[in-house]
């Protein structure tokens, strides 16, 4: 861990001014140091000024002729036009998925395995350009696109590809079938992770997709549509509809889908659960989170800060198994929080492009008022709030990161999910106290557990109710590792050999 | 209303024709209506029924909560036919409330059941089969009464439901063998997923099954240390009450199953709308799609994992689906080095 206290702003291609931060507490040392700048060319992505939706193989206006303006978070500028797709743009995306689901479900596994290996190799090839793509939709540090996401997106694509002619194996009877036509809606967070979660055991497994990105961040989908052109997939085995909520709604409810996989809010969730009811369509939903990461007092303090930084601050806060909520032995809150604060001074918050960004920017306005008004209520309940006093870009969409202490389990910052950067700190005695707190929300998504005591890890993990739980590590994923959560956090796995059972007819 | 079987809406003796619908609030004084007085109840054994040289001791049919035997808190009972449409027994009608109760017997029961070792859960669940092996001249007698049965055949659905509760106890400590993993991570880590029981699970028993079907949609929810809430075959409840009994004795550890008799379809909306059940087993309203379109429905209120409605032949083998079915995967996350 470093003890450079000073938080800067990096700055965006806009020009932004390089801030060393005002006073703080935290010991100075190295007064003037500042980064140089140091941005990942914006030409390594070439975005058209518009583009359509992919449907049967190509490129389509959307049948009523509307569309809809894509902008990079960072500095609110335009980046394209993207047709919106309606009613009758699902119906006939649904339709070519059905046309070509007989002829890829009829496929030898080996032959659908080698279209998704060729996909994995492209998305490699083609990484840094996804990449800066996906940090200009988007607004993450491109160090978390190039690093985290695209390397994530192809091993997931390389690892179902394998499956493909493995499902005989999989414990799932000895000739399990395909669905048919999955219909799946994708949030904006992690637009192209989250479509490689969805896409590629559904293709591994024989059926034939119709994808819904974000409607903030649909250009990866369709770069991706590119990338499966440039594999040589048959027509109508991946189709992409851009659009808004209405759209995926359409899809949820269009009755040529077999499948419904959806990944975002836990009340969108919901409604869609209701759609789905009596139609026989099958589910799976990933939904919101509360995740509590909990630090022991014999804790390696200085890996747990890692950790909880890790935790909330990876991709803005922005993740949905985020560590939000830091439950902290009594015994070592003011340590722990006294080096969590240096720690995070030394963030970087700034131009997402730049390669020595730790913070990027907040996805869209609409998030940012959501983050604004949840800290608001945060203060008028009475906690405490803290903020890494740094100086934010004028234009896009910025949150400095934000911890509040002296927060009980009844705020709304404690029980609602803000995806954002903003971390609420809790603090327990005994570790049943820990777990009763940890387990005191609707969700049960993710869990961490900070302690150099092994009996005492295994003995948290047991009774978290949570689908995945990091001991002394938080946020890892990995395409072998099943993911999802338990209650309103959603139901079904992604990832591993359990992600296959949501692609398969398996009852 | 519909989740009773054809064979329940078979038309009533001439004799019975003045008896109110069922359902009706009169059902609990309506039983010196019917034209039978339990001789032939299935509790007595027949040659005692015919040489009547005593007066036999009636059993009071009761709901199963927390392991103890409560009447409905609301008093209310219903009139239990066998097929031909003669009175059995007065069971009693549950009400909301005690589906409430239940709820909360079974979720303060779960601590403990999912935190057992899962051979102490096989133990148990061998244990069951034990008792009603002990007792299967009544289950056959009952089995028999409430399915129309020839006795031969119902023995042997008897048989099957306690061997099935043996298939079950065999699961309890595998099943995580087959629905666990080690995942080969790219990276230090070691990483585990283990499947765990999803909490409290509401079960719809089949209307056409009494025991075996009840057995089958029951042993697979608790056997991974889940703890449920039954509601018994509309039609045929006694032996699902009788279950109740055999369970008591069992060591199963009270609450684990809670058993309620009376309308699948007044019990099972609350059930399936309980903010505390985590997951809902919709066997028992196949037969009125509407109905199961409603509780899935209000299921999605607080994204109960939801276990649909689908033709099943109860005699068959069984496979692992409802085990599997009412599972989490939790995977855990360690970093190694020195």
């Amino acid at each position: 861990m470093t003890e450079q206290p000073t938080a800067t702003t990096t700055p965006t291609t806009t020009a932004t001014p390089i801030t060393p931060a005002g006073p703080r507490s935290a010991p100075g040392p190295l007064p003037g140091f500042a980064y140089a700048p140091a941005p990942e060319s914006r030409d390594l992505a070439e975005i058209a000024p518009s583009y359509g939706l992919y449907i049967g193989g190509e490129f389509r206006e959307a049948h009523n002729g509307k569309s809809f303006t894509t902008l990079d978070p960072s500095s609110e500028e335009p980046l394209s036009e993207v047709a919106y797709g309606g009613a009758e743009d699902v119906d006939a995306a649904v339709r070519a998925a059905r046309d070509a689901f007989p002829a890829w479900a009829g496929l030898p596994g080996a032959e659908r395995a080698k279209y998704l290996f060729r996909i994995a190799r492209i998305i490699q090839e083609r990484s840094r350009e996804l990449a800066v793509l996906e940090t200009r939709d988007n607004g993450k540090p491109i160090r978390e696109s190039r690093d985290t996401d695209l390397p994530l997106v192809a091993a997931h694509f390389f690892y179902y590809a394998g499956w493909a002619d493995k499902l005989a194996h999989a414990g799932f009877g000895t000739d399990p079938k395909p669905l048919g036509v999955a219909g799946q809606v994708i949030p904006w967070n992690f637009p192209l992770l989250m479509l490689a979660w969805k896409v590629a055991p559904a293709l591994a497994c024989g059926n034939t997709v119709v994808l819904k990105p974000a409607e903030t961040t649909p250009l990866s989908a369709l770069f991706f549509a590119d990338i499966c052109r440039q594999a040589g997939l048959p027509a109508g085995v991946v189709n992409i509809v851009t659009g808004d909520g209405t759209t995926g709604a359409h899809l949820v409810a269009h009755p040529g889908v077999d499948k419904i996989a959806f990944t975002g809010s836990t009340a969108v969730g919901k409604e869609i659960a209701r759609t789905v009811a009596g139609t026989g369509k099958r589910l799976t939903l990933e939904l919101g989170g509360k995740g509590a990461n909990i630090v022991f007092d014999d804790a390696p303090l200085d890996q747990a800060v890692e950790g909880i930084v890790g935790g909330i601050f990876f991709n803005q806060g922005q993740v949905c198994c985020a560590g939000s909520r830091l439950l902290v032995q009594e015994s070592v809150q003011e340590e722990l929080l006294a080096a969590l604060k240096r720690r995070l001074t030394t963030l970087r918050v700034g131009d997402p492009l730049d390669k020595n960004t730790d913070i990027g920017a907040i996805n869209s306005a609409e998030q940012l008022a959501r983050i604004a008004s949840l800290t608001e209520a945060g203060e008028a309940e009475g906690a405490e709030r803290w903020s890494v006093p740094c100086e934010l870009p004028s234009d896009g969409y910025w949150f400095a990161p934000t911890l509040f202490t002296g927060v009980s389990q009844a705020h709304r910052i404690a029980q609602e999910e803000i995806f954002g950067p903003v971390l609420s700190v809790l603090t327990f005695r005994t570790p049943e106290e820990a777990v009763a707190k940890a387990n005191n929300t609707p969700y049960g998504l993710s869990a961490g557990i900070w302690t150099e005591k092994g009996s005492r890890i295994l003995w948290m993990a047991d009774r978290l109710r949570a689908g995945v739980v990091w001991a002394n590590t938080f946020n890892r994923f990995d395409p072998a590792s099943p993911f999802g959560g338990y209650q309103e956090s959603g139901f079904g796995r992604e990832g591993g050999r359990h992600g296959l059972e949501a692609y398969l007819d398996v009852r | 209303m519909s989740g009773k079987p054809q064979k329940a809406q078979k038309p009533q003796k001439p004799q019975k024709s003045q008896k109110p619908p069922k359902g009706s609030t009169q059902d609990r004084h309506d039983e010196q209506q019917t034209g039978r007085t339990g001789q032939d109840r299935p509790d007595r054994p027949r040659e005692e029924r015919t040489t009547a040289v005593r007066l036999n001791v009636f059993r009071t049919y009761k709901l199963f909560i927390g392991g103890a035997f409560p009447r409905s808190e609301s008093g209310r009972v219903y009139q239990v036919t066998d097929t031909a449409g003669d009175w059995l027994a007065n069971a009693p009608r549950a009400s909301r409330k005690d589906a409430r109760d239940a709820v909360v017997a079974a979720r303060k029961a779960f601590p403990r059941w999912s935190g057992a070792t899962a051979y102490n859960r096989g133990q148990i669940l061998y244990r069951v089969a034990e008792m009603l092996q002990g007792r299967r001249e009544q289950f056959a007698a009952e089995v028999a009464a409430a399915e129309g049965l020839p006795p031969g055949t119902a023995a042997a659905r008897v048989d099957a439901a306690v061997d099935r509760w043996v298939w079950y106890a065999g699961w309890s400590d595998k099943v995580a063998q087959i629905a666990g993993a080690a995942n080969p991570v790219a990276g230090p880590y070691f990483n585990l997923s283990t499947p765990e029981p999803t909490g409290v699970v509401a079960v719809l028993a089949p209307p056409e099954s009494s025991l075996l079907g009840l057995v089958s949609v029951l042993a697979p929810v608790i056997a991974t240390g889940n703890t449920a809430v039954v509601v018994a075959a509309e039609p045929a409840p006694l032996p699902a009450l009788s279950l109740g009994e055999v369970l008591a004795t069992s060591d199963v550890p009270g609450g684990v199953v809670n058993v309620l008799s009376g309308r699948t379809a007044e019990l099972a909306g609350p059930l399936a709308a309980h903010q505390d059940v985590n997951a809902i087993d919709l066997t028992g309203a196949g037969p009125d799609p509407a109905l199961a379109r409603e509780l899935e429905k209000a299921a999605a209120e607080n994204l109960k994992r939801v276990f649909r409605p689908r033709a099943e032949d109860w005699t068959a083998g069984q496979s692992t689906d409802r085990l599997l079915a009412f599972l989490e995967t939790k995977t855990v996350w360690h970093p190694m080095g020195v």
